[in-house]
């Protein structure tokens, strides 16, 4: 498996992480009284980022479709 | 005698020497680091119910440490991705930016420590539970900045629990002979803090080594992409293979030791 290969891995994990904890930081940031500002902040954040790591695998796939996944 | 396949791969594994020897390396890791994850879920599943201490760690903290390491990953593919199109001058800017973000993931992590060395717990004999940070301690009394807490969530409470309620803490001085235990949230502190400083210690030592490893081929080691560039680019490529699998580790990590 080559960088190419990895870096994919690698940028599915962090985008299921960056998704995952925007959940999470909406959900704590909602359910307390009152809502928790910084909670919701980085939700927003993390999802911004998560819709990022998404426009570059894009990016990423087509800038080396000729190298090898092995 | 030339050793073979430094540069080219074999026929039948399609690979050459240094990406077998890293992947086999990385295959030795993957079984370390599931020896201490396990152990941490089979602890946390087998404790009692309310027991396990959560909100110890600073989410906002761990949230940036994140952010420095994606970045890093980042920065090494473009780098690599750089040199193979013979853009040296690229590769060594991003791969700069790379260990510059180790730096930070580890400086970062070093305040975490810090703050976890300075941050105190104390029974008293009749039953109170304070916690907060430091300030002063002598034979006569202890002074802490925190709050009391609440004695039947003592053992599962930390400081952020308490400042979510608007209890961002107060300077409280306690008797040294009214103290039943004091102890810092270090490794000693719990379970949790125990396996918490295993597995980050762990992986920082392992950030620290892949730093190196970068900084090594990226200054004293750029000689060899004059003399023999192909096996240059296989180096950078082995190195930012180990990278992505320390970044890989945290991104498991930050979710299962600072949320759940």
């Amino acid at each position: 498996m080559s960088l190419k290969a990895i870096h994919i891995l690698f940028i599915i994990a962090s985008t299921a992480l960056c998704f995952g904890f925007a959940a999470w930081a909406f959900w704590t940031g909602s359910h307390e009284e009152p809502a928790n500002r910084l909670n919701l902040g980085m939700g927003i954040a993390s999802a911004v980022l998560g819709v990022a790591l998404v426009v570059y695998g894009r990016y990423f796939l087509k800038k080396l479709k000729d190298v090898s996944y092995l | 005698m030339e050793i073979p396949y430094v540069v080219h791969p074999r026929r039948d594994t399609g690979l050459y020497n240094a990406k077998v020897g890293i992947w086999l390396f990385l295959a030795s890791e993957v079984m370390l680091f599931g020896a201490l994850f396990s152990s941490y879920i089979l602890l946390r599943v087998g404790a009692e119910a309310g027991e396990w201490p959560t909100h110890l760690l600073n989410v906002p903290i761990g949230t940036v440490n994140t952010l420095v390491l994606i970045s890093s990953s980042v920065t090494v593919v473009l780098g690599w991705a750089a040199l193979k199109v013979g853009n040296f001058a690229k590769y060594r800017a991003c791969q700069t930016i790379t260990v510059l973000c180790a730096c930070a993931f580890v400086g970062i992590k070093s305040y975490e420590y810090n703050d976890k060395f300075h941050h105190y717990q104390v029974i008293t004999k009749d039953g109170k539970v304070f916690d907060g940070h430091l300030v002063s301690r002598d034979k006569e009394a202890v002074v802490l900045h925190g709050h009391q807490i609440d004695a039947s969530k003592g053992k599962a409470l930390g400081v952020r629990e308490a400042s979510r309620h608007g209890d961002h803490g107060k300077e409280i001085e306690i008797k040294a002979d009214d103290i039943k235990k004091i102890d810092n949230y270090g490794p000693a502190h719990n379970t949790y803090m125990s396996i918490y400083f295993t597995l980050t210690g762990l992986h920082g030592l392992h950030v620290v080594a892949g730093a190196l490893v970068i900084a090594y081929i990226l200054w004293p080691g750029a000689g060899m992409y004059k003399t023999d560039p192909e096996r240059y680019i296989n180096r950078v490529e082995v190195s930012g293979l180990f990278w992505h699998f320390v970044d890989l580790v945290w991104i498991f990590l930050f979710p299962v030791l600072y949320l759940l």
